[in-house]
């Protein structure tokens, strides 16, 4: 497992994957939404993944929760593969949070119970325990006043801060972004960035897919850009985004950048 | 312009939008249409409410008397419920324990009365009503703390029509919302079976389930076995009930946003916690109008079960009809049973309302 992990590392020096993705690909129906994706990442690596849309980004981090099934290759997180054995998948789901472009937050329940609802039914805390590290975190991402609102009392952005609050409370070792911001109004959009730009400095493992270029310029240790189901590029910011390699990259980069 | 009612041309005053005037106008007479409708409507309660009050009150026979009178009178014959209500009620439970009935009736009320905050839906509520039940078939049947035995045969009336639809109710959701994710189970089986057993119930009718569950069932049965009448009915209710509310819970899980579920999964929540913390409550709470629309229809189905034999309320008022000496008050005794049929769904519809304006306040606030 180890030797094949090798086989794809990547460059840095020190090697301490958690996220193996080996040889993943996967259908849907006759459509090839991934191919042969090969990808390790180690701990405490911040990868932002890009790609025009339709290009399989949502399904590839969807696949390291399990969110979506894959018809072949191996995923390994966290040292544990990820099989059809429910207990395996929920294993995995524990240590990997996640947050969703429309937020999806549990529009019956208040943020402060949001939050605490897996910490005490998946980490067996007491209430009183789930509660103050709710508090914890709401104070991490800005919004401990709101603890008692119902999630349709709050703004877009602050209901994704809920989002990311809500999975950071679990205490995941991976955090995974699929286009956090891309539903919200602009002015919104640098409030849930700032969390995240916080969380980054906190050492936390992120996979982000998300087309703000200045947020992967700052943050990202690794860009990845996905095109057809593959991922066609990789490289730290600085390279990835002066002097990329595959024409496609200098494609959509000329697209994006444009405006 | 020189109309003596100017109301009819004269531009609305501001300050006039308030007084009397203004609400007929808007409320029942904003439109020709509305107005002919007010006016046949007011034509039709001038002809019907004097005739009925007569009939109801002012000509009828109150309290005890005997047929004879009654027949004479032009009114209704309110001493033939005088004389029967008992029966009615209750049905042929002996005469002189009709306490025992009158007292589970008045737990189950109780119970349901209890049942009504959603905030009493804790950890209590299932031993709550597994006693109060309990204690209601103990005063039924008797046979312990000096109470005589009753046969289940004997009982009747109310009693009997809340039980059954009551258990039958209790009994058939948590059935149901087994049923209504079996069939959107991802496993090939349970989805199979969920789908044949909740489209073989829909397709017959609730009478044909009742036929079959008290005829043909004990001719499957190997003999020595059987099982009561009653219990066959109940059985048999539930089944019918489990799959209309299956059908209409489903429409509440598929009215969730799938991001829920994936939300709820993502968190590392198991299938079951996700279904009772996250989808449930909320499904549930969409589909209120049509699950009470639904125990409304089988709280009058109940009565169904008067033709293979069993006294329900409704039963227990033909057999009062049935004595030759008060032949024919029919308006009486299936007024006096509608009385009861409407009381109770007339307070499930407005219950349902406070329900769904309770769950509404607390999603969206
Ligand atoms: N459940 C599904 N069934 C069939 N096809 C799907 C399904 N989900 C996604 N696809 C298809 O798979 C492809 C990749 O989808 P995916 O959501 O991963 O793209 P994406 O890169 O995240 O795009 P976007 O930027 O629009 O979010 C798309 O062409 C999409 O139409
Ligand atoms: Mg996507």
């Amino acid at each position: 497992m180890t030797d094949q992990a090798g086989a794809v590392a990547t460059d840095r020096g020190d090697h301490d994957p958690i996220i193996q993705m080996i040889g993943v690909s996967k259908w849907f129906g006759a459509f090839n939404v991934l191919r042969d994706i090969q990808l390790t990442i180690d701990r405490g690596e911040r990868i932002v993944i890009c790609g025009p849309s339709g290009s399989g980004k949502s399904t590839l981090i969807r696949c390291i929760n399990r969110l979506e099934e894959f018809q072949s290759g191996r995923i390994i997180v966290d040292g544990i593969p990820l099989t059809n054995n429910v207990r395996d998948i929920e294993a995995v789901r524990r240590e990997v949070g996640m947050v969703f472009q429309q937020f999806n937050l549990f529009p019956h329940l208040t943020v402060l119970e949001n939050c605490t609802l897996s910490q005490v039914w998946v980490r067996k805390r007491s209430k009183a325990e789930a509660e103050r590290v709710a508090r914890h975190y709401l104070e991490r991402v800005r919004i401990p006043e709101q603890a008692d609102k119902y999630p349709g009392q709050l703004s877009g952005g602050q209901q994704q801060r809920v989002a990311i609050a809500r999975s950071l409370c679990m205490n995941p070792k991976v955090m995974l972004f699929d286009e956090p911001t891309s539903a919200l109004d602009p002015e919104m959009v640098k409030e849930v960035l700032d969390v995240m730009i916080s969380l980054a400095e906190t050492g936390m493992t992120m996979l982000v897919v998300t087309h703000e270029m200045g947020f992967a310029k700052s943050v990202a240790d690794r860009v990845l850009f996905m095109d057809r189901g593959e991922i066609v590029e990789q490289a730290p910011p600085d390279q990835f985004f002066t002097n990329p390699t595959s024409e496609r990259t200098k494609l959509f980069l000329s697209q994006i950048l444009s405006h | 312009m020189t109309d003596p009612t100017p109301t009819d041309t004269a531009p609305p005053p501001p300050a006039g939008t308030l007084g009397p005037l203004a609400w007929l106008r808007a409320n029942l007479f904003s439109s020709w249409f509305n107005g002919l409708l007010t006016v046949l409507i007011l034509w039709g309660l001038v002809e019907l409410i004097p005739p009925l009050v007569h009939w109801l009150v002012i000509d009828s026979v109150w309290g005890p008397a005997d047929p004879q009178t009654c027949r004479l009178a032009d009114g209704a014959c309110w001493a033939f419920i005088h004389e029967k209500y008992r029966l009615i009620l209750f049905g042929t439970y002996p005469y002189d324990d009709q306490w025992r009935p009158l007292l589970a009736v008045m737990i189950i009320v109780a119970l349901l009365a209890a049942s009504c905050d959603p905030r009493t839906w804790c950890r209590l509520i299932l031993p709550m009503w597994a006693i109060g039940i309990a204690l209601v078939l103990v005063l039924m049947f008797g046979g312990v703390f000096g109470l005589a035995y009753v046969e289940n045969t004997r009982w009747g009336g109310l009693p009997v029509t809340l039980l059954l639809s009551v258990v039958g109710l209790a009994a058939a959701f948590p059935v149901a919302i087994l049923l209504a994710l079996g069939r959107r189970s991802d496993l090939p089986v349970v989805k199979a079976l969920s789908v044949v057993y909740i489209e073989m119930i829909r397709g017959v009718p609730l009478i044909s389930l009742l036929f079959m569950s008290s005829v043909m069932l004990p001719l499957f049965l190997p003999t020595g076995v059987t099982i009561d009448k009653l219990l066959r009915a109940q059985i048999a209710m539930i089944m019918f009930a489990s799959a209309y509310l299956a059908e209409v819970i489903r429409g509440g899980l598929q009215g969730l946003d799938n991001g829920q579920y994936e939300a709820a999964d993502s968190l590392g929540l198991g299938y079951w916690q996700k279904v009772r913390l996250v989808i449930l409550p909320q499904a549930l709470a969409m589909v209120i109008p049509p699950i009470v629309n639904t125990f409304i229809a089988f709280f009058k189905d109940t009565s169904l079960v008067l033709i293979i034999g069993i006294f329900d309320l409704m039963t227990a008022a033909k057999a009062a009809l049935t004595d030759m000496y008060w032949r024919g008050f029919y308006k009486e005794a299936y007024l006096f049973v509608a009385v009861f049929y409407f009381c109770f769904c007339f307070f499930m519809s407005k219950y349902s309302k406070w329900l769904e304006a309770r769950t509404a306040r607390g999603v969206r606030r």
